[in-house]
């Protein structure tokens, strides 16, 4: 296989491996921005993933043909953000510890996905395989060597995700919301005298945070999967925290962060086409992304920095 | 009689119950809209564990590597540290007791034994201390840390499973001949695959009370979790804290490690995903609410419905899954305390007019 076409997949793999890191990743910053901890985006993106599986297929039943997946991706977007609400519901309204409350999340998605799968589809473990997205050639653009191949060829929900990057960044920074969602993160009370609704800015902040999650694990159906089964999302959800703190809880820095998990998955796939890599014991292969992650935290990142008030429920009482 | 009710009226005690109360009550409601019959499905659970001999002694071998991995998770959140990376802890014990027990088989079993349990608490313990060491020294998120090292831990262990220790032919590696069982048990129990690693966690969970609650180190290690920067004005040495509590961390971790391989299987299979101990673990602590006592408490709660799920589904014919449900809202209503109270609110109101007659 010639050089070229090489590259090409392997940022094409990139970047269908990287999308639903993306889309979970940019939920942890929403709800991380406004103060909020989400160590739940694992639960979350079951619950999107168990929910574009479910409402893909029946919409393929009932003959919505190719807008199938878009039916399983909005199912998933409000699956997802019925799920956060219990997160925001303890967290915010009743002060629970945040971590706890996402964990919370992530043995309820565990256990109602699965149990709803078998309820609906008599006993058996996994949904049944849908169709899922098809891959999409943008017109001329995908004629370029490598990105042609490796960006324009992708999947609708990759373009999705690299629109969201830009459209978050700039909700983020450069609107008097963004700005809010931010300040609620980092001084609540200061935010709270100029008239911000701390409350209500952390409500959106996770409910945001969970149709993102939601649309993540729904790419993993649509685009890898085709069914949702227990093993479906194995610690995706994880992975996109690390990529949120990787990116310092900044949309472009999460995104270089989960296109660089991305990108040491998919090469695992293409270092084994190499004749040298049989030297090499298997193991070691999957661990490179693990080790690069810790080495690059080492080496360049330093001290990360959270917003000042994540993980601290508001108390207008309290100085 | 006074004493014992102030002891059991307090808010400590009563919250919890109460949140176990209605995480059963949600799982009957799922059950019934789901259109099974919740007293038939409870019945079967409790009757699984408490039915047989064999069974009871398996829920008590289920509930140990809890104890222990709960108590992992209790003492890193007591020192301000979340160490989601008790399940990568978990299997580098296992390795290191699969090492020990495998290849100096050839010493008397009371060295071997022994040593392979220190060893798989002492790597346990070192593992997470690299996650302790970066926090302290870098200032990188355990988090994040321990997440990838759960990773490395999976696949380093696999790799030595494969190379130094494998069962030919097999995805698992050989018979090791150090055994922690208690034999001795085997007729009362119906061959239930009990061990001695049930008396570790106890004791574990003796040495997390008085570490943390009666020794000055411990003193300190609390001190850091509540307030980092007050601990450092008064001198304390806080990344110095921050090792160590992971390391004592990892070390109850890896000793969940050498009960599994030493006491239950016998061998250490390669495997293929995350077996979810830390998982399982974080949930012990919540539900414990990071008391070492608690956390006792919650691994018996947790074993005994994770054990007794299997037999919901056989006698009952309710998905397993169900009981995720059931822990999942009991953690949730024990973290919304808000809730509960809520719901206590008409009985707090009549104590307190007593109170002032």
């Amino acid at each position: 296989m010639d050089v070229l076409t090489l590259l090409g997949q392997l940022l094409n793999t990139t970047l269908v491996f990287s999308t639903a890191l993306i889309f979970a990743a940019l939920g942890g910053i929403f709800s991380e921005r406004s103060g909020v901890v989400n160590i739940g985006l694992e639960g979350l993106m079951m619950f999107g993933a168990f929910a574009a599986a479910v409402g893909g297929y029946y919409a393929q039943d009932a003959g919505f043909g190719a807008w199938a997946p878009w039916v399983g991706v909005i199912c998933a977007i409000v699956v997802g953000a019925l799920g956060s609400l219990i997160h925001a519901v303890a967290s915010i309204t009743f002060k629970a510890d945040q971590t706890i409350s996402g964990t919370v999340i992530n043995f309820l998605a565990a256990g109602s996905t699965l149990y709803m799968v078998k309820l609906l589809f008599e006993g058996s473990g996994e949904t049944p395989l849908l169709a899922g997205f098809s891959k999409y050639k943008v017109p001329l653009l995908s004629d370029i060597p490598i990105i042609g191949e490796g960006i324009f060829s992708s999947y609708p929900t990759t373009y999705l995700a690299i629109v969201l990057v830009i459209v978050i960044y700039f909700v983020l920074f450069k609107t008097p919301f963004g700005l809010r969602l931010r300040a609620v993160g980092e001084h609540p009370s200061a935010a709270d005298t100029l008239g911000v609704n701390v409350n209500k800015m952390r409500y959106i902040g996770v409910i945001l945070s969970g149709m993102l999650a939601g649309i993540g694990g729904a790419t993993i159906t649509l685009t890898t999967t085709s069914t949702f089964a227990h093993n479906t999302i194995s610690g995706q959800g994880f992975i996109a925290i690390a990529a949120m703190i990787f990116g310092k809880w900044n949309p472009v820095g999460a995104f270089g962060a989960a296109v660089f998990f991305g990108f040491s998955q998919a090469i695992r796939n293409y270092v084994q086409l190499f004749e040298w890599s049989k030297n090499i014991p298997q193991e070691f292969i999957f661990m490179i992304p693990y080790v690069l992650t810790i080495i690059v935290l080492v080496s360049a990142v330093g001290r990360s920095s959270a917003p000042k008030a994540l993980g601290q429920p508001y108390d207008p009482g309290k100085r | 009689m006074q004493r014992f009710k102030k002891i059991f009226a307090t808010d400590v005690y009563i919250v919890p119950l109460v949140a176990i109360l209605l995480g059963f009550l949600v799982g009957a409601i799922v059950m019934i809209v789901g259109g099974y019959n919740p007293i038939e499905a409870y019945s079967a659970l409790f009757q699984r564990v408490f039915g047989s001999p064999y069974d009871f002694g398996e829920a008590i071998r289920e509930m140990t590597p809890l104890m222990l991995t709960g108590l992992a998770v209790a003492f890193a959140f007591r020192s301000g540290l979340f160490n989601i990376g008790a399940d990568g802890q978990v299997i580098i014990g296992m390795t290191a007791a699969s090492v020990i027990g495998i290849k100096f088989a050839g010493l008397p079993m009371f060295i071997v034994v022994p040593l392979s349990v220190i060893a798989a608490g002492l790597f346990g313990g070192l593992y997470a201390g690299i996650a302790g060491y970066l926090k302290a020294k870098r200032g990188i998120n355990e988090v994040i840390t321990t997440i990838m090292l759960n990773w490395i831990a999976l696949f380093l262990s696999n790799y030595i499973v494969r190379t130094f220790l494998l069962l030919p032919g097999q995805n698992r590696s050989e018979d090791i001949p150090a055994s922690l069982s208690m034999t001795f048990l085997n007729s009362l129990f119906d061959n239930a695959r009990l061990h001695w690693g049930t008396f570790i966690a106890l004791g574990a969970a003796t040495f997390f009370y008085i570490f943390l609650w009666k020794s000055k180190q411990g003193y300190e290690m609390r001190a850091v979790g509540l307030n980092p920067h007050a601990a450092e004005y008064a001198g304390m040495n806080v990344g110095r804290n921050v090792i160590k509590a992971m390391f004592i961390s990892g070390v109850f971790a890896g000793l969940a490690g050498a009960g599994e391989v030493l006491g239950v299987f016998h061998y250490q299979s390669i495997f293929a995903a995350s077996p979810g101990y830390g998982f399982d673990g974080i949930a012990v602590a919540l539900l414990g609410l990071t008391h070492p006592l608690g956390v006792i408490l919650a691994a018996i709660l947790y074993g005994t419905l994770t054990y007794g799920s299997a037999g919901m589904s056989f006698g009952a014919d309710v998905p397993p899954e169900l009981i995720r449900i059931v822990i999942g809202s009991i953690i949730f209503f024990i973290a919304a305390q808000g809730i509960v109270r809520w719901v206590l609110k008409p009985f707090y109101f009549k104590r307190k007019k007593e109170k002032v007659l």
